[in-house]
C-alpha cells in the first residue's frame, strides 16, 4: 500500500518547574507531576477536542512506584483524559521525553494517528538514579563495558581523558554562563511561559506553590572552583559544572501539520529529522555528536544550516567535545541562548521536551533562523538529536 | 477569659507566603492541618482557633494581594471539636467557645484585603462556616461532602452559619441545609449540590484544584474574573420560615429544641447586623450546650459513629471462615432482597432456591429488575451489572448448596418449617457451613437442636427493606461456636451493616421493645382510649413515625404474630389485642393520608375507662423501662448502649433521646419503674 509521509508539527509544550531533588516536591507524587503538565496542554489549547489525543507516550527511566503502572496511560486517565485515549510509558534514560516525541512522531508520519501527547517525568528525589537496578553479572565477567559507564559522573571524568584540552576552567566558565544566562533569561520573562504551576505541600508550611525552577544558582568562578570533585580525586567533575539531581515534568502536544491546521491549533516547530546513535559507555557523554551528524545527513543538512541549538548540559565537558566537534565557540550566541540544565535542572527523562519548548520560543523570537537542533547524550552510551525547522521562517540567511 | 481543651488534637494553621502568576505582590495561603492523615480530619478547639487568629494576623502583616484558607488532603474542616462540649463547666464558658470562634472568623469577613476559602475536602459545621466568612469560596468536585449538621446532633450553627448562609444563598436552601437536611439522617451536599446552591463561586475539578483556586483568586484580584451571585429573595423570607416551623411541629412536637433554636436565627438573619446575629447564635449555643437533648445527641452520635463499628462482645475475627458462595432458602421478596443485598456486597455467587421454578424465576426476575434499575438510574455501572448477573442464580435443586460456605434462610416463619428446611439441607451442606436464619422472634436454638452440627446455627435478623436499614442483630444460640459468630459477623460487616450480638431471646432486641411498647399503646385502646388520643400520646418524644403508622408500616398481621411468640414467653408483659386481630384480618388501612381510618375504628370493639394522652405516654415509657431492666437483667445484649444502638439503627429512634435510654434516665423513668438508672449521670446527660 503506497503511502505518503505526513509533516509532523510541534504544537505546545509545558514543563513543570524543576525542583532539587529532597526540595519541594519532596512530597509531590512523580505521577502528578507529568498529569499537571498534560491537563495545562489541554488547557491551553481548547481547540483541541481531547478525543482528538490518540497517543499519550510519557517517559521515565525508574519505572517504579508512582513512576511505574504504565505511566503513559495512567497519567492521561488521572488527568481526565476520555478512557478512549491510549497511552503507554517509555524508556531511553535522558533522552526519554526525547524518544517519547520521536515515537509518536513516526506514528502520526506514517498515519497511525493525528495528534499525540509526548512528555516524560523524573523525580530524582524518590527515585534516586541506578534505584533497583540489577546489572547482568556478564558485564563485568565478559568486560563487555567498564563498570564506571553506569556512573554518569565518572562516564565524564573519562570524557575529560578523551578531551584533554578542555579544561576544568573551560567547564566551570561555561557553567557560570549558563547560570547568567538562565539569571537574565528569567529577569527578562523568557522561561515563565513554558511553567505550569504546581501545588507543593510539607507539614511545617503547608500548602504552597511551585512557580520557578529551584535549582538555579547565583556562583562565581572561585565558587565553582572550590567545589569537591566526587567522581575523582583531583578530577575535574563537580556539582557546578553537571546538572544537578532533579525532579520534574515535560509534556508537549505533537500533531499532523494538516489537522493542526484544520483544528486551529498553533505550529511551533517542524520535525525535520531525528537521529538516535550508540556510542561507546564509558564515554556517553560524546554520543550528540554522531547523532547530531546522522540527523543532519537525513535532512541533507549541514552544521552550517542550524541557526539555533538546545544542547541538553548534563555535564558541561560534553557539551564542549560537541562544540570543539562543530567548530563551534564556547559562547556562540546560538548555543543554549537562555542557559541550561546546569541552571535548571535535568530531572532526567523529562528533558528532551524542555529543550524542544525553549527551542520553540526562540524559533518564534528569531523568523532569521530557519533550522534548529536539540541534542542531548543519554546513559549506556547513546546520543539523541531532532531537528526542527521553524515555521515563522522569513527566508532570511539561516 | 481563656479557654483550652486538655485532649484538643489542635489544627494548625500554617501560614505560606505564595507567588502567583498575575500577582505583583504574593498571596497568603492559610492550610488547615491537624498533622494526621484524612482518617482524623480537622477540628477547631480553642487551640486551632488560636493558631488561625495568630495565622490571620501574620498574613496580614505582610500586606498580601490577597488571603486564603485550604485544608490538608482530602479534608477542609469538619467543625467544633466536640467531643470536648460535655467538658464545659459553666455557661460561661460555652458563650466563650461560640465568641472565641466568630472573632477570629469575622477577620476573614471584615478583611480589607480579599479572603477565600479553597474548600478543598470535606467542610462541615465550623469548616463550613469559616469558609462562608471568606469573601469567595471555590470548590472541589472531589470534596467528599458538604454540611451544617449542628441540629442533628442538638446544636446550632453557632460559628456565623445561621446569619450567613441565608443571606448567601437564600432561606429555602439554607433552610434545608441547616434544619431540614440534618434531621433527615444527617443528610450532606455532594459539591456539584453546594455549588449549584451558591455556596460556592466556582466549582474546579480536584486533579488541580489549589493551583486553579490560587489562579481564580488572583483573577479575582486582578479584575480578570467577576463574580456573579443571585441576588436573594428576602420577600419569602418569613414565608418559607412558617413553612419550616409547621413542618417541625408536624414530626417533632417541640422536642429537638436545637431545630428550633434554629428556625429562631434564620428569622434573625433577615434584618439583623451581623454582631446582633452572632451573638444571639452565642447564647442560643449556650443554652444547648447544657441541654440533656445535646448529652443525648453526642452519646448516640458516638454510638454510631464508634460502638457500631466494634460491636460489643464479637469474637476473635481472626475465627471466621472465608465466604465465597452463599446459598439463599427461598425466593420470596425477604430473600431476592437479600440475594442482592449479598452479591453486591460479597461479590461472590449467589443461589437462590425455592419449591418450584415459577417462584425461582420470579425470585431471579426481582433482582435483575432491581439490577436494570440501578443502571438505569446511574447508580450502578454496567460492568457491575453484568458481574451481578453472573453472581445471581436460581434453582430448584438445593444440591447447588453443597459448595456454600453460608447459607441464609427466608422461608416462613414457623419453627418446624424451618427445622426441616436445615435438617434436609444439612445433608447436603459441608459441615462447617454457617446456617443462618433470618427469623424475628423464632429461637435460635431450638430450630438448631436436632441437627448434627448445632454449632453453626446463627441468628441473623435484617430490617426491613433490608439494603436501607444499616441494623443487623446477630443472634447467638446456646450452642453457636466463636467461629461461626465470627463468620456472622465478617459477613455483616463486608455486607456494611452495624452489627449487634443478641442473646437467644423472643424477638431480639428491637422487634420485643417494639412490640411491648405498642402492646401498651393498643391496650390503652382495648381499654377505651381513642385511637387519635393513643396515636398523639407519643408526640412529645418527637419519635420517626406516630404508633399508629409503626403498626402499619410493620402490619398488624406481623405485629399480631410476633405479639403472639413474645405472649407466649411473657404472657405477664406481652397482651393479645383481639382488636389488633380484627384489625389485621379485616385488611384494612389504619392510617389513610395521615388520618385515622373510620372504618378501622368502627371494628374496635373497647372498653370504657379511657385514658389520657399523659396515661398512655406514661405507661409506654414504664413498660419499655421495665422492659430493658429485664433484657439486660437477662443479658439478652451486654450493655444499654446495645439497645440504644438497635433502637437508633433500627428502628430509627431519634439523637435527642439517645435512642431511648438517656430520655429513660432523664425523665426519671428508669429510676421510677427499675429502682436504678440505666446510664451513669454524664454519659449520655448533664452531670447535675
Amino acid at each position: 500500500m503506497p503511502r505518503e509521509v505526513r509533516d509532523v508539527v510541534f504544537v505546545d509544550g509545558v514543563r513543570t518547574p524543576f525542583g532539587k531533588a529532597g526540595g519541594m516536591y519532596a512530597n509531590t507524587r512523580a505521577d502528578d507531576l507529568v498529569i499537571r503538565c498534560i491537563r495545562e496542554l489541554l488547557r491551553r489549547n481548547p481547540q483541541l477536542p481531547p478525543e482528538r489525543v490518540e497517543e499519550v507516550a510519557i517517559a521515565a527511566t525508574t519505572q517504579i512506584g508512582d513512576q511505574g503502572l504504565t505511566i503513559g496511560r495512567t497519567a492521561a486517565l488521572l488527568a481526565g483524559l476520555p478512557k478512549t485515549v491510549p497511552g503507554f510509558a517509555i524508556d531511553r534514560m535522558c533522552a526519554g521525553a526525547m524518544t517519547a516525541v520521536t515515537s509518536v512522531a513516526g506514528g502520526i508520519a506514517m498515519g497511525a494517528y493525528d495528534i499525540a501527547i509526548a512528555g516524560g517525568v523524573e523525580h530524582m528525589g524518590r527515585h534516586p538514579m541506578g534505584e533497583g537496578v540489577d546489572p547482568n553479572p556478564r558485564i563485568i565477567a565478559e568486560k563487555l563495558v567498564d563498570p564506571s559507564a553506569l556512573v554518569m559522573g565518572s562516564t565524564a571524568e573519562n570524557l575529560h581523558d578523551r578531551v584533554p584540552h578542555i579544561t576544568k576552567q573551560r567547564t566551570d566558565a561555561f557553567a557560570l554562563a549558563s547560570q547568567q544566562k538562565t539569571a537574565k533569561a528569567y529577569a527578562n520573562g523568557k522561561l515563565q511561559g513554558d511553567l505550569v504551576p504546581v501545588a507543593i505541600r510539607d507539614e511545617e508550611n503547608g500548602w504552597g506553590l511551585a512557580t520557578v525552577d529551584e535549582a538555579p544558582r547565583d556562583t562565581s568562578l572561585e565558587k565553582l572552583g572550590a567545589l569537591k570533585t566526587p567522581f575523582r580525586p583531583h578530577g575535574k567533575v563537580t556539582a557546578g559544572n553537571a546538572a544537578g539531581l532533579n525532579d520534574g515534568a515535560t509534556a508537549s502536544l505533537l500533531a499532523d501539520e494538516a489537522t493542526a491546521r484544520e483544528l486551529g491549533l498553533p505550529v511551533a516547530m517542524r520535525l525535520v529529522s531525528y537521529g538516535f546513535v550508540g556510542v561507546e559507555p564509558e564515554v556517553m557523554g560524546v554520543g550528540p555528536i554522531p547523532s547530531t551528524e546522522k540527523a543532519l545527513r537525513i535532512a541533507g543538512l549541514t552544521i552550517d544550516d542550524i541557526g539555533l541549538f538546545e544542547l541538553n548540559e548534563a555535564f558541561a565537558v560534553q557539551v564542549l567535545a560537541f562544540l570543539d566537534h562543530f567548530g563551534i565557540a564556547d559562547d556562540d550566541p546560538r548555543v543554549n541562548p537562555w542557559g541550561g540544565a546546569i541552571a535548571i535542572g535535568h530531572p532526567l527523562a523529562s528533558s528532551g521536551v524542555r529543550l524542544m519548548t525553549q527551542l520553540a520560543r526562540q524559533f518564534a523570537e528569531h523568523p532569521e533562523v530557519r533550522y534548529g537542533v536539540t541534542a542531548m547524550c543519554i546513559g549506556i552510551g547513546m546520543g539523541g538529536t531532532v531537528i526542527w525547522e521553524n515555521p515563522n521562517w522569513e527566508g532570511g540567511d539561516k | 477569659m481563656s479557654l483550652t481543651a486538655p485532649n484538643e488534637v489542635v489544627t494548625r494553621a500554617l501560614l505560606r507566603q505564595v507567588r502567583v502568576p498575575g500577582l505583583d505582590k504574593p498571596a497568603a495561603l492559610i492550610t488547615l492541618d491537624n498533622g494526621f492523615d484524612h482518617t482524623k480530619p480537622n477540628t477547631f478547639g480553642p487551640g486551632g482557633l488560636t493558631s488561625l487568629d495568630e495565622a490571620i494576623t501574620a498574613a496580614l502583616a505582610a500586606d498580601p494581594a490577597f488571603v486564603a484558607v485550604t485544608g490538608k488532603p482530602y479534608i477542609f474542616c469538619v467543625g467544633a471539636d466536640i467531643v470536648g462540649l460535655p467538658a464545659l463547666q459553666s455557661r460561661e464558658q460555652a458563650l466563650e467557645i461560640g465568641r472565641l470562634g466568630h472573632r477570629v472568623f469575622a477577620r476573614l469577613k471584615d478583611s480589607a484585603v480579599p479572603t477565600f476559602a479553597f474548600v478543598n475536602g470535606a467542610a462541615m459545621g465550623g469548616g463550613l462556616e469559616l469558609a462562608l466568612h471568606c469573601h469567595y469560596r471555590t470548590l472541589s468536585g472531589g470534596a467528599a461532602a458538604l454540611a451544617l449538621p449542628e441540629v442533628s446532633l442538638g446544636l446550632v450553627p453557632g460559628w456565623g452559619g445561621t446569619q450567613l448562609l441565608p443571606n448567601l444563598i437564600g432561606i429555602p436552601a439554607a433552610t434545608q441545609v441547616i434544619i431540614q437536611n440534618p434531621l433527615m439522617q444527617n443528610k450532606m451536599l455532594k459539591p456539584k449540590q453546594a455549588a449549584e446552591m451558591g455556596i460556592a463561586d466556582v466549582l474546579l475539578e480536584p486533579a488541580d484544584f489549589l493551583e486553579r483556586s490560587l489562579e481564580w483568586a488572583a483573577g479575582v484580584v486582578n479584575g480578570t474574573v467577576t463574580v456573579t451571585r443571585p441576588e436573594v429573595d428576602r420577600d419569602m423570607w418569613a414565608g418559607v420560615l412558617y413553612f419550616a416551623r409547621q413542618t417541625l411541629d408536624q414530626r417533632l412536637h417541640g422536642a429537638v429544641p436545637a431545630a428550633y433554636k434554629a428556625l429562631d436565627l434564620l428569622e434573625t438573619a433577615k434584618d439583623a447586623d451581623f454582631a446582633t446575629g452572632t451573638a444571639a447564635e452565642d447564647e442560643a449555643l449556650a443554652d444547648l450546650v447544657f441541654s440533656e437533648e445535646l448529652r443525648s445527641g453526642l452519646y448516640a452520635f458516638d454510638l454510631v459513629q464508634r460502638r457500631a463499628k466494634r460491636p460489643a462482645g464479637a469474637p476473635d475475627k481472626g475465627l471466621a471462615r472465608p465466604v465465597t458462595k452463599v446459598g439463599i432458602v427461598g425466593a420470596g421478596l425477604m430473600a431476592s432482597q437479600l440475594a442482592l443485598l449479598f452479591a453486591r456486597r460479597l461479590q461472590v455467587p449467589v443461589v437462590m432456591t425455592d419449591l418450584d421454578q415459577a417462584r425461582v424465576d420470579r425470585g431471579v426476575g426481582y433482582v435483575h429488575t432491581q439490577i436494570e434499575k440501578a443502571v438505569g438510574k446511574g447508580r450502578m455501572d454496567k460492568g457491575t451489572a453484568a458481574k451481578l448477573y453472573g453472581l445471581v442464580s436460581g434453582t430448584v435443586d438445593k444440591g447447588s448448596f453443597a459448595d456454600a460456605d453460608f447459607v441464609i434462610e427466608a422461608v416462613f416463619e414457623d419453627l418446624n418449617v424451618k427445622k426441616q428446611v436445615w435438617a434436609e439441607l444439612e445433608k447436603i451442606v459441608k459441615p462447617e457451613a454457617v446456617l443462618a436464619t433470618n427469623t424475628s422472634s423464632l429461637s435460635i436454638t431450638a430450630m438448631a437442636e436436632d441437627l448434627e452440627h448445632p454449632e453453626r446455627v446463627v441468628g441473623f435478623h435484617f430490617f426491613n427493606p433490608v439494603a436501607v436499614l444499616p441494623l443487623l442483630e446477630i443472634v447467638r444460640g446456646e450452642r453457636t461456636d466463636d467461629a461461626t459468630l465470627a463468620t456472622a459477623f465478617a459477613v455483616s460487616k463486608q455486607l456494611r451493616k452495624s452489627s449487634v450480638l443478641v442473646k437467644d431471646a423472643p424477638a431480639f432486641v428491637v422487634n420485643r421493645l417494639l412490640t411491648r411498647f405498642l402492646g401498651t399503646v393498643f391496650a390503652a385502646v382495648d381499654a377505651g382510649t381513642p385511637l387519635e388520643v393513643a396515636n398523639r400520646a407519643l408526640d412529645p418524644l418527637g419519635l420517626p413515625m406516630r404508633p399508629l403508622a409503626l403498626l402499619q408500616l410493620v402490619g398488624p398481621a406481623v405485629a399480631y404474630h410476633v405479639g403472639g411468640t413474645l405472649h407466649a414467653a411473657f404472657p405477664d408483659r406481652f397482651g393479645v389485642s383481639e382488636n389488633l386481630k380484627r384489625i389485621a384480618d379485616s385488611g384494612q388501612p389504619i392510617v389513610v393520608d395521615d388520618e385515622i381510618n373510620a372504618e378501622v375504628a368502627k371494628l374496635l370493639v373497647v372498653g370504657d375507662q379511657p385514658l389520657t394522652e399523659e396515661q398512655v405516654r406514661q405507661n409506654a415509657l414504664d413498660a419499655l423501662a421495665q422492659e430493658i431492666r429485664l433484657m439486660l437483667d437477662e443479658g439478652v445484649v451486654a450493655e444499654a448502649q446495645d439497645i440504644d444502638l438497635c433502637m437508633i439503627l433500627g428502628a430509627g429512634w431519634p439523637f435527642h433521646l439517645g435512642g431511648v435510654t438517656p430520655y429513660l434516665d432523664r425523665t426519671g423513668t428508669s429510676e421510677r419503674v427499675a429502682g436504678q438508672r440505666f446510664l451513669p449521670p454524664g454519659v449520655a446527660s448533664l452531670r447535675s
